[in-house]
């Protein structure tokens, strides 16, 4: 905890300060119970994407693709990001994953700052992005290799990754070249992948944005049926606000683009196991989508569609 | 279809299984389509007894077609060549040229008889030395006769290979590098540039001085003329390996990038994993036009340098003058196309194997 505090200083200070609320700055000396409850509230922050901005540097100067991003995720919570294309959510996730460098502020993930990418935050990149070189079972091999260098002997990695496939329906395409199956089986395998390097955070970049509808409602069920067993903790991002809803326990909607910022976030509150046809007909679930439509087609219209 | 029938596992059952047939054909047919035996696969569904009647079609067009064509040009040229008289005389036809192709072909093996009698005689005689003195020092000699066409084109082929591995060996890592960093590549386009359209011959002046210069050796394990090919080679043949490598490591996938910095590879993992299995199948296109480049480049390279090559062999015969020069020129000329023919079939075939999408066509 520790830790935590210390970073969060570090980056309040490096963020002029802005973090530092005026109701603690008064709190001379928080009472015991004060304390006890705020330490409960940090305990259930697992994930922390704390004052996030971020200016990526374009011919015409820089560019604010994001403004004061403000997330806090517990553990084995679903959440996933929905918002206009081109709005900076690939953006949020690629900092979580420490694939970019935010301008200021950052990502404190079980109360350590994180600033490079790691095998605790693995990413399921929208096309697969499976190595066509290797097979099915040596794409997986490769992250697990990596991974567990050390930590597991050879007998219990092969049965690692076989069981990970195994989890996403794969075993039965072990030894085929991703050109030799379909997209969805693809996208099983990069999930697998991931899953595999038995991560602390599931970050998903549109994993089913490129399949039919049918084998992305496949796939989501498989996703749903894996999180039973694993209680990940995911941050998901879609275009597709029935794959929102479905799924998550809480979804994010983000504003449009520049210096986009977090604009709403829903709490999904439908129990689980959550059945896709039977929800069709629930009111409280047609409420949420109702809901995020809204907020994306009447209060974060883009503005070439407001124009037209 | 009748494999049907064999789906019931009896013990003894089905010796010859159509199942097993259908899959070796299937491999049979892949291997032909790989290697460019694709005119030879209609033969094979003939031969397995698939619609006759559409396989002969497809035979005609892979395989009639093309050999009509060589016939038309056969008749053309033996039409058209008695028509050109040259100091040397009548300009060849293909019935000449297939003449001094057989007449080089016995030169050849009578040479070889002339080399098995040399050294037998060598042999005989040391033997009979041997035997009067047993402690007679024996002298044995290397054959020294003419090197005959064969033994040209041997040492054309070594020639080129070794320019073009040395190509190869510095092409790959430069272009590698390059692809991966915008700001060395950057530094050094412009030299690629300038460097990529110089002509062999003006090349080969500096590096005949050069070698003359720089490799002196009392043994010299190669012939000064051979390097000084080889060499010329190497500097044509670099260029499309390295523009191709560095442009095939530098439109990788950002997300195949991504996957090993999330896994944390070392970054000579991440070099030799993913960077270079990456851009293989560019590197692959690079080395086939880099072979092809470096062929046409070493037969200029030998007329000038005077390495023993199929480029001297053509010079001397022009030298030569005889009335059998022209003849043997051509046959020359024909053994270049087809041996450069084969070269880029070899690479084609690597290629494809290398190829990460089957489905692609390499032509
Ligand atoms: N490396 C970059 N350089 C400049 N601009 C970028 C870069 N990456 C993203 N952007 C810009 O940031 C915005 C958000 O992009 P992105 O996060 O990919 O959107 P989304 O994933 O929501 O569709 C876009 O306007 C995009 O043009
Ligand atoms: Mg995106």
């Amino acid at each position: 905890m520790n830790a935590l505090s210390n970073v969060v200083s570090q980056l309040s200070s490096r963020s002029s300060a802005k973090t530092i609320s005026p109701d603690e700055a008064t709190t001379a000396s928080p009472t015991k119970e004060e304390m006890s409850e705020e330490k409960q509230v940090k305990e259930r922050v697992y994930l922390e994407v704390s004052n996030t901005s971020i200016e990526f540097p374009t011919k015409q100067g820089p560019f604010k693709a994001l403004d004061d991003v403000n997330l806090k995720i517990s553990r084995g919570e679903f959440i996933t990001l929905i918002g206009h294309s081109g709005c900076g959510k690939s953006t949020v996730l690629n900092i979580i994953a420490g694939l970019l460098q935010a301008t200021e502020g950052g990502v404190i993930l079980e109360g350590r700052e994180v600033d490079e990418p790691g095998p605790d935050r693995a990413v399921v990149f929208q096309n697969h992005s499976l190595f066509p070189w290797l097979t099915v079972y040596q794409n997986v091999e490769l992250a697990v290799k990596q991974v567990f260098k050390g930590k597991k002997n050879k007998a219990e990695m092969v049965e690692w990754i076989e069981h990970n496939l195994e989890l996403v329906h794969m075993s039965h395409a072990l030894h085929k070249r991703p050109s030799e199956i379909s997209g969805g089986m693809k996208q099983r395998v990069g999930i697998a992948r991931a899953l595999a390097m038995q991560p602390k955070v599931l970050l998903m970049d549109e994993p089913f944005g490129a399949l039919d509808a049918l084998t992305r409602a496949h796939l989501q069920d498989s996703l749903m049926e894996i999180q039973k067993e694993t209680h990940n903790t995911v941050v998901m991002i879609t275009h597709d606000v029935d794959e929102a809803v479905l799924l998550s326990d809480r979804i994010v909607m983000m504003t449009n683009g520049p210096a986009a910022t977090i604009g709403e976030i829903l709490e999904v509150e439908l129990a689980r196991p959550r059945n896709r046809v039977e929800l069709a007909d629930d009111s409280q679930y047609n409420h949420y989508r109702a809901e995020v439509l809204k907020f994306l087609y009447e209060r974060q219209r883009k503005p070439d569609e407001s124009a037209a | 279809m009748t494999h049907d029938q064999c789906t019931l596992p009896t013990r003894g059952g089905c010796p010859t299984s159509t199942k097993e047939l259908v899959i070796m054909k299937a491999k049979i047919i892949n291997f032909l389509e790989t290697t460019g035996f694709s005119w030879s696969v209609p033969m094979v569904k003939l031969a397995s007894g698939e619609n006759p009647r559409e396989q002969l079609q497809e035979l005609f067009s892979l395989l009639g077609l093309p050999v009509i064509a060589v016939v038309v040009f056969l008749v053309m040229w033996s039409g058209m060549a008695v028509q050109v008289n040259t100091s040397l005389g009548q300009l060849p036809g293909p019935a000449q040229v297939w003449q001094q192709a057989t007449t080089l072909y016995d030169e050849h093996v009578a040479e070889g008889e002339k080399e098995a009698a040399f050294y037998q005689r060598q042999e005989v005689r040391n033997a009979k030395k041997l035997a009067k003195n047993p402690d007679a020092t024996v002298k044995i000699r290397s054959y020294t006769g003419k090197p005959t066409y064969f033994d040209q084109i041997l040492t054309s082929l070594l020639t080129v290979f070794t320019g073009f591995l040395m190509a190869t060996i510095i092409a790959i890592p430069i272009g590698v590098a390059c692809g991966l960093s915008d700001r060395l590549y950057g530094a050094v386009s412009p030299l690629i540039q300038v460097f990529k359209p110089i002509s062999p011959l003006a090349w080969l002046p500096i590096v005949t001085m050069v070698v003359s210069a720089v490799y002196v050796s009392d043994d010299p394990m190669f012939e000064k003329a051979f390097i000084t090919s080889a060499i010329t080679v190497m500097l044509c043949s670099l260029w499309p390996t390295l523009i191709n490598t560095a442009v095939g490591v530098a439109s990788i996938d950002h997300d195949l990038m991504n996957v090993g910095r999330v896994i944390r590879l070392h970054w000579t993992a991440q070099v030799f994993k993913v960077a270079l299995p990456a851009a293989l199948p560019m590197i692959f296109t690079g080395l086939r036009i880099s072979l092809g480049i470096g062929w046409m480049v070493l037969i200029a390279a030998e007329m000038l340098a005077q390495n023993p090559g199929l480029g001297k062999f053509v010079w001397d015969e022009f030298q030569n003058g005889s009335s059998d020069s022209l003849g043997r020129i051509m046959v020359a000329v024909l053994t270049i196309g087809i041996i450069g023919f084969i070269l880029d079939w070899m690479m084609v075939t690597l290629q494809k194997l290398f190829s990460h999408d089957p489905t692609a066509s390499i032509r």
